[in-house]
């Protein structure tokens, strides 16, 4: 007697769907991240690529000059994120929870007009604060000429001590509207029950935000930090448009990505290195590689999640 | 990054296959430059004289920025993308483009003849053996000032460096002008305006630059020193802010007339003729004490060579040939006063101020930029590192000696000539 088994119809439509997505995401970001690490392991010898291990990182990380350059700009590119965490992050809270209140009025526009300078080009927002901070031309020393605070002002660009943060600050500027626009989501989607739940128990104004909304929102502010971790170890756009490529003053605002960029590609005299840009692009991967690890494994698994 | 590179590369592709469509009969060759303030010239003059004397041939002049310019092309050549005419770089880069076989060999180049050996020196292999770019022009440096300002201020033109000082500080003293129109934000002007300007004088031009190359002298010598000391002496007469100053900064200050001294390339001529709208003169960098010989660095700095690759060698030769002919000369170095032609003809010039300038190769003794030849092939790069030097000096952050030291701990730890 033979049964027959419930055979599993082929669920052929799942590859149907997925394989436009994984083509296009294979050709233009697999391939090319493969393409990167395999360049990192070769160097050019009397004009042939001759595989040469893991030299390339060797002399990066240990040749007194490379590795000067580079722990610069693992070291800036730290401070670069750090500023965006203290400062871009809390404020898109902040913001989002002003929001989020439905006593404020005209609140469309205000969500507008914060969100506007993030669609904005890195090279308008670059050359406009540039202008805005000129000592020159700027409109900075005369408004703080106006308030009586000229002392305050000093050519920060151009200031060793001062100039990765004020990029970093103009940064913030740019993009604090994700870190709203995602917190402000969140908000909405908890449910009014909870919050009148919590009214009736008398959790109200401050400790309400405190005690019930945060730890709901707990999880957006997760994915945020990430993104922002990742967009800034991959920044290079607002540094390149408003420093160049040198990343002065005196290489204090250069970040890994002007640094590989610099040296893939070359600068004025200098010729580029492809291999060496590679090895510096494979580091910047496998920083980013173990910061979402971090995150995945070491946090968001431990986030406690509420289901409404 | 790239993306926005290949979007670039896209559009110019687009631009360039409609282009062809448009004129199919003719042969359009495309020449890559980082000259874009020179896009009007270009399309009104220069090119126009050519396909007049040329029909059946079509030039479209395509520029990219100026720092860009390197990165672009590199990967242009590399995707098979590039133009069949390549303005060159002077020295290595365009060197390398040709060791990769990007750029043809011009050995047998008609006009090649019409240059003297100083002026290929620069696009030529190591053994002289094939020249690879036709040399259109060089720059010289010096220091360009507003006469009126002078005049008011009833200051003569100084000639050593001591007059050059006192000059500064009565400016300064008056408080009418900014005394000198420089920023250090952009670093190239500190090292380019700043130090291989006044440098030769301090190193006797070709005779340290070539003593430096053979590793008889070193950048920690009193003489690479000196200049750094001189520009640590600068810093007090820039303007407020000048940290934070750049290049367009700088012209516009002088050309608005705010400033009185602008430390500048020959190249700075047309532009500040178009803008400014009072008299300028131009002096040599100063000598030390009054007789001394004095030294001008007149680069060697742009050239033009030929795709290897192009699909139209005959009418690029033809192109090539034309720029080294006397009317090419004439026309570029009218059209463009303070790019003074390199072929052996000489050239009768119009502007009173590029005639300054080039008056000064008569005095003075000419050489090249010391870190272009050679020096910066390696790790890392002198002429970079030069940039940063010199601005870090100008702002005070790094004294002249120990930026000298670094620069020479640098070039020691890969330059063979220099380890002993």
């Amino acid at each position: 007697m033979t049964v027959s088994s419930p055979r599993m119809p082929v669920r052929w439509h799942i590859g149907v769907f997925l394989a436009p997505a994984v083509l296009v995401y294979t050709a233009i970001m697999v391939l090319p991240l493969f393409g990167t690490l395999q360049l990192s392991f070769f160097r050019v010898v009397d004009g042939r690529d001759v595989f040469v291990g893991l030299d390339n990182f060797r002399t990066l990380l240990g040749d007194p000059r490379w590795s000067a350059s580079f722990w610069n700009a693992l070291g800036n590119n730290f401070w670069f994120f750090l500023i965006h965490m203290a400062v871009q992050n809390p404020i898109g809270i902040l913001l989002a929870a002003l929001l989020s209140n439905p006593r404020l009025r005209m609140r469309a526009f205000y969500r507008t007009a914060i969100f506007v300078p993030t669609i904005l080009s890195f090279v308008i927002v670059g050359f406009g604060w540039k202008l805005i901070l000129s000592p020159i031309w700027g409109v900075a020393p005369s408004i703080l000429d106006a308030v009586g605070l000229k002392s305050l002002f000093a050519p920060w660009l151009g200031k060793e001590e001062y100039a990765l943060t004020t990029l970093g600050l103009i940064s913030v500027w740019q993009f604090v509207g994700i870190p709203m626009m995602l917190i402000y989501a969140a908000l909405l989607s908890i449910p009014d029950e909870i919050l009148e739940a919590a009214e009736c128990d008398g959790i109200t104004g401050m400790s309400q935000f405190w005690k019930i909304k945060l730890p709901l929102i707990l999880p957006s502010i997760g994915i945020i930090s990430i993104l922002t971790f990742v967009g800034n170890f991959n920044a290079f756009d607002l540094i390149y448009a408003a420093q160049g490529a040198l990343a002065g003053p005196n290489y204090a605002t250069d970040i890994l990505g002007t640094f590989l960029y610099r040296t893939f590609f070359g600068f004025q005299l200098q010729i580029g290195d492809p291999n060496m840009g590679s090895a510096i692009a494979s580091i910047m991967f496998l920083i980013i590689l173990m910061g979402v690890c971090i995150y995945l494994f070491g946090i968001q698994t431990r986030l406690r999640r509420y289901q409404f | 990054m790239n993306s926005k590179l290949a979007r670039g590369l896209l559009l110019s592709a687009a631009v360039l296959s409609l282009a062809g469509a448009a004129q199919a009969q003719d042969v359009t060759l495309t020449i890559e430059s980082w000259r874009n303030d020179d896009l009007s010239i270009w399309q009104d003059k220069i090119i126009p004289a050519f396909e007049a004397a040329n029909p059946g041939i079509k030039v479209n002049f395509a520029p990219s920025a100026p720092a860009e310019y390197n990165a672009v092309l590199n990967s242009k050549l590399e995707a098979g993308s590039a133009g069949d005419l390549i303005t060159c770089r002077p020295f290595d880069a365009s060197l390398a483009l040709y060791d990769k076989g990007y750029l043809a060999s011009l050995a047998e180049l008609e006009g090649m003849k019409n240059f003297s050996d100083v002026a290929k020196s620069a696009w030529i292999t190591d053994d002289g053996e094939n020249p690879f770019c036709v040399p259109m022009a060089s720059v010289i440096h010096g220091f360009i000032y507003n006469k009126d300002a002078f005049e008011e201020l009833g200051l003569s033109v100084p000639e050593t460096e001591d007059e050059f000082f006192a000059v500064l500080e009565k400016i300064k003293e008056d408080g009418t002008y900014i005394p000198m129109a420089m920023g250090t934000n952009d670093q190239w002007e500190a090292a380019t305006m700043g130090y291989q300007n006044i440098g030769p004088n301090y190193w006797k031009g070709e005779e340290g630059r070539k003593a430096l190359i053979s590793g008889e002298q070193t950048l920690t010598d009193a003489a690479w020193v000196e200049p750094y000391k001189t520009l640590a002496r600068w810093k007090d007469y820039l303007g407020d802010g000048f940290e934070a100053q750049t290049y367009p900064d700088s012209q516009n200050l002088f050309t608005l007339g705010r400033a009185a001294i602008y430390p500048a390339g020959s190249w700075e001529i047309s532009g500040f003729n178009t803008q400014a709208d009072f008299e300028m003169g131009a002096f040599p960098p100063p000598v030390k004490e009054a007789g001394d010989t004095c030294y001008i660095s007149d680069h060697t700095d742009i050239a033009i060579g030929m795709n290897a690759n192009t699909e139209h060698p005959e009418e690029a030769k033809t192109f090539l040939n034309w720029v080294a002919s006397p009317e090419f000369a004439s026309l570029y170095a009218n059209a463009l006063p303070g790019f003074f032609p390199l072929s052996e003809e000489p050239v009768e010039l119009e502007d009173p101020l590029a005639q300054e300038f080039i008056s000064w190769r008569e005095k003075c003794e000419s050489t090249i930029r010391s870190t272009y030849q050679i020096l910066s092939r390696g790790t890392p790069n002198l002429e970079n590192e030069t940039w940063n030097a010199s601005a870090n000096v100008i702002r005070g952050s790094e004294t002249p000696e120990d930026a000298a030291k670094r620069l020479q701990d640098g070039l020691t730890s890969w330059y063979e000539p220099q380890k002993n």
